[in-house]
C-alpha cells in the first residue's frame, strides 16, 4: 500500500480519519437531503423517491448512502487493524474502550436512516428492529404492533424515526469526540490525495449506480425479494434465520468480548517515563511531543525556580521515549560523567545511548564508518551491521535527541543514517514525524546548521522494509564519497 | 510524481473499494419468505377481564378507612390471563397462555407473533378466553380465506370492532 499511495496517503495508516471523512460526508449530504424530506407515512416515499437518479438530489442520496456503507467497511477495518498490532491494552485502554459503543450508534444511526424511506426495505427492516428489541421482554406492548396495520401507522412514528436519524448521529459525534480524548493531534483529517481520491470514488459510484428505493411499503405484503444493504441490514437476515434471542446474544457477546480485551493478560507495560526535576527546566517540550497527551506540567519542587517541571501520567505513557528526545538537557554534549536529562525512559536512559554510542563509535573500522539510529518498531537496522557500520536500535526514532547525530560525527562517524518507521506509520503515533521534523531544523530541539547535510541521512522504512533500509544507507553512503571525491585529500583517511 | 505502477495500484484499489461498497448495498437479494409463502401475524393488546368483581363496601368498612380513601366500591384489580388458539386447517398452529402486564397484573395481556404458511386457501380459526370464570372460550372466529403468496395476515383483536379481527 505503501508502494501505491505513498506512506502519508496509505489509507490502511487513516482508516480513523477516512471514517471521521465519511462522518462529515454523510452530515453534509444528509443535510441537505433533510430539506426536501417530507416527514410522513403518506408522503416520505415520494419525496426520497423524487431525491433519486444521477440529479443534485440523487447525488446527495446516494452518496449519503454509500459514505454511511463506507464508514461501516472502514470502521470493520480500523478495529481488526488496531487489534493485530495489539493496540486493545495498556495506555490505549481508554480509546479501545471508547470505541465499541460507537459501533453500536453507528449501526443504529445506519439502520434508522433506511427506515425514513418508507419502501419495502425500510418497512422489514423497522419490523426486524422492533421484533428484536421486543425479544428483551421490557416493553409493556410489542414494539412491533406499531407496523402491524396500516391504521396503527401515522405522522407522529415519522417524526420519532427523524428525531432518531439526527440523534443518534449526534450521539455518535459526542462519541468519536470522547474517543479521541486521550491522542495528541488526533488524525482526523487524512491526507488531500486520500481524501480527493475517495471522494472522487464514492461520487463516481453514485453516478455510476444511482441508489433507488424499492416499492413503498405496504404493511398488508412482505416482499418478495428485498435489495438490503449487507452493511447495516445483515443482522435483520441472521435474526430470522436464527432467533431474535440469538442475536442479541451474539451482539452483546461481541460487544463484551471487545470491551473486555484490555482486562485479558497481555505482556507487561515498561516503565513510564521518569521526570528528573533537577535537570528539568519547565520548556513544557515534551509536553508538546507526547503523542499521548501523558506530560503535564506542574509547579516545580524547589519554589526558588520560580518555574514549572513536567509530570508524566504512568497510566498514560506509552514508554516511547519521544519526550527524552524532545528535552533540551539529553543534548550528550555535556560534560557530566554521567548523562543526566529532565525526562528520560528508564528502559533506556539517554546515559545508556551514550555509553552505546561510544562503544559503538570505538568499534566502527574501515574508510567510511557510519552510525545507524533505528526503532524497535520499524525496519531491523541491526541487519546493516558490518565492520563499517554500526547499529543502535531505540525504542522510537523520536527518542533520539538530535544531538546525538553531532555527536557521533564529531567522536569518529563519517555518516548517521536515521530510521524511523514509515511516515504516518509510528508505531507511537508521532515519533517518526517529530524525529524528521528535529533533523530539518523545524522543530526544536533542532540538530544544528553546522552539521553537514551530506553527512546524514533520514530514512522511513517500515518493519519489513529491509529494502528501504539498504537503500538509505546506501545513498549515504554515496553521498559521503561523492563529497571526499570534491575534496582536495580524502578525508576519511 | 507517482509513477505507473503507483497509479495502477491505486486504480485497482479504489476500484476495489467502489466495488465491494456497490455491491454489498444492494446484493445479494434477500428473500423474507419463499416464493409459495405467506405470514400469519397473531398479536393483541387485551385486557382481559377482572378475576373478582366490584364489590361494595359496608358501612363498617368505610368507616375503617381513612376519609379520603372511602370509594364505596372495592375493586380487585387483577385480571385473568388470555389464552389463545391459532389453527391452520384444523391443525393447531399456537396454543398461548399470556399473562396479563404489570406488577398487580391489572394491565393489558399482548402478545406479537409470526407464522410462516404455504400460500393458498386456508380455514384459520382463533379462539380466545379472557374470563377465567367461563369455560371454553369467550371469543371465537373461524374463516376460510385465501393467502396470496407474501400476504401478511393479521390476527388481532379489538373488542370494539367485533373482537377477533382477521385483516
Amino acid at each position: 500500500m505503501d508502494r501505491c499511495f505513498g506512506a502519508r496517503a496509505n489509507p490502511l495508516r487513516h482508516l480513523g480519519a477516512l471514517a471521521y471523512l465519511m462522518f462529515w460526508l454523510i452530515t453534509a449530504s444528509g443535510v441537505y437531503l433533510f430539506a426536501f424530506f417530507e416527514t410522513s407515512v403518506s408522503g416520505a416515499h415520494a419525496s426520497v423517491q423524487a431525491m433519486s437518479g444521477r440529479g443534485l438530489g440523487g447525488i446527495a442520496r446516494s452518496l449519503h448512502r454509500y459514505a454511511s456503507d463506507a464508514l461501516v467497511l472502514l470502521v470493520a477495518l480500523h478495529v481488526l487493524r488496531e487489534f493485530a498490532l495489539r493496540r486493545d491494552f495498556g495506555f490505549r485502554w481508554f480509546t479501545w474502550v471508547s470505541g465499541v459503543p460507537l459501533l453500536w450508534l453507528m449501526l443504529f444511526a445506519g439502520i434508522g436512516g433506511f427506515w425514513l424511506v418508507w419502501d419495502d426495505v425500510a418497512l422489514f427492516s423497522l419490523g426486524a428492529t422492533l421484533e428484536w428489541f421486543d425479544a428483551l421482554g421490557l416493553f409493556g406492548e410489542p414494539l412491533a404492533r406499531n407496523v402491524l396495520a396500516p391504521e396503527y401507522l401515522d405522522d407522529r412514528l415519522f417524526s420519532l424515526l427523524v428525531f432518531l436519524h439526527v440523534g443518534v448521529p449526534l450521539a455518535l459525534l459526542l462519541g468519536m469526540y470522547i474517543h479521541i480524548q486521550r491522542v495528541s493531534r488526533p488524525d482526523t483529517r487524512p491526507a488531500q490525495a486520500l481524501t480527493l481520491g475517495t471522494l472522487g470514488v464514492l461520487l463516481a459510484l453514485s453516478l455510476v449506480q444511482p441508489v433507488i428505493s424499492a416499492a413503498p411499503a405496504e404493511v398488508a405484503r412482505v416482499a418478495a425479494a428485498l435489495a438490503l444493504d449487507w452493511f447495516y441490514l445483515a443482522p435483520h437476515a441472521l435474526m430470522y434465520q436464527w432467533s431474535p434471542a440469538a442475536l442479541w446474544a451474539l451482539m452483546l457477546g461481541a460487544t463484551l468480548l471487545l470491551a473486555a480485551l484490555p482486562l485479558l493478560p497481555h505482556p507487561g507495560r515498561m516503565p513510564a517515563a521518569q521526570v528528573d526535576a533537577r535537570h528539568c527546566n519547565g520548556c513544557r517540550r515534551c509536553v508538546d511531543d507526547c503523542p499521548y497527551a501523558a506530560i503535564t506540567m506542574a509547579a516545580h519542587p524547589d519554589p526558588r525556580r520560580g518555574m514549572e517541571v513536567a509530570v508524566v501520567d504512568a497510566a498514560l505513557c506509552a514508554a516511547c521515549g519521544i519526550c527524552a528526545g524532545a528535552c533540551p538537557s539529553s543534548t550528550p554534549f555535556r560534560k557530566a560523567a554521567r548523562l543526566d536529562t529532565g525526562i528520560d525512559l528508564p528502559l533506556l536512559t539517554m546515559d545508556t545511548l551514550r555509553v552505546r554510542v561510544d562503544a559503538a563509535l570505538t568499534a566502527l573500522r574501515g574508510d567510511t564508518r557510519v552510525l545507524v539510529f533505528g526503532c524497535d518498531a520499524g525496519a531491523d537496522v541491526h541487519a546493516l551491521q558490518s565492520g563499517d557500520t554500526a547499529t543502535l536500535s531505540l525504542v522510537c526514532a523520536g527518542q533520539l535527541p538530535p544531538g546525538f547525530v553531532e555527536y557521533a560525527l564529531r567522536h569518529g562517524a563519517h555518516g548517521v543514517l536515521v530510521a524511523a518507521c514509515a511516515e504516518d506509520g509510528c508505531q507511537f503515533r508521532l515519533g517518526a514525524r517529530w524525529s524528521a521534523e528535529r533533523l530539518q531544523g523545524r522543530r526544536a530541539p533542532h540538530l544544528r546548521p553546522h552539521v553537514p547535510a551530506h553527512a546524514w541521512r533520514l530514512v522511513h522504512a517500515a518493519r519489513h522494509d529491509l529494502r528501504g533500509l539498504q537503500a538509505g544507507l546506501g545513498a549515504l553512503r554515496e553521498a559521503l564519497h561523492a563529497h571526499a571525491a570534491m575534496l582536495p585529500e580524502h578525508a576519511h583517511a | 510524481m507517482p509513477d505507473a505502477f503507483s497509479l495502477t495500484g491505486q486504480a485497482l484499489l479504489y476500484a476495489a473499494f467502489a466495488a465491494c461498497i456497490g455491491w454489498f448495498s444492494s446484493h445479494p437479494v434477500y428473500h423474507p419468505l419463499e416464493a409459495d409463502e405467506a405470514l400469519v401475524k397473531l398479536s393483541f393488546s387485551h385486557a382481559a377481564q377482572r378475576k373478582a368483581p366490584c364489590r361494595e363496601r359496608s358501612a363498617e368498612e368505610l368507616q375503617k378507612l381513612a376519609p379520603n380513601m372511602r370509594a364505596p366500591l372495592d375493586c380487585p384489580r387483577e385480571r385473568w390471563p388470555v389464552t389463545v388458539e391459532l389453527t391452520l386447517d384444523g391443525k393447531l398452529l399456537t396454543r398461548a397462555v399470556v399473562n396479563p402486564g404489570g406488577v398487580a397484573r391489572d394491565g393489558p395481556a399482548t402478545l406479537y407473533a409470526r407464522y410462516r404458511v404455504p400460500a393458498g386457501a386456508h380455514r384459520i380459526g382463533v379462539r380466545m378466553n379472557d374470563d377465567g370464570n367461563v369455560e371454553g372460550f369467550t371469543h371465537q372466529r373461524e374463516e376460510t380465506l385465501q393467502l396470496a403468496p407474501q400476504r401478511v395476515l393479521v390476527v388481532d383483536f379489538n373488542p370494539g370492532k367485533g373482537g377477533i379481527l382477521l385483516q
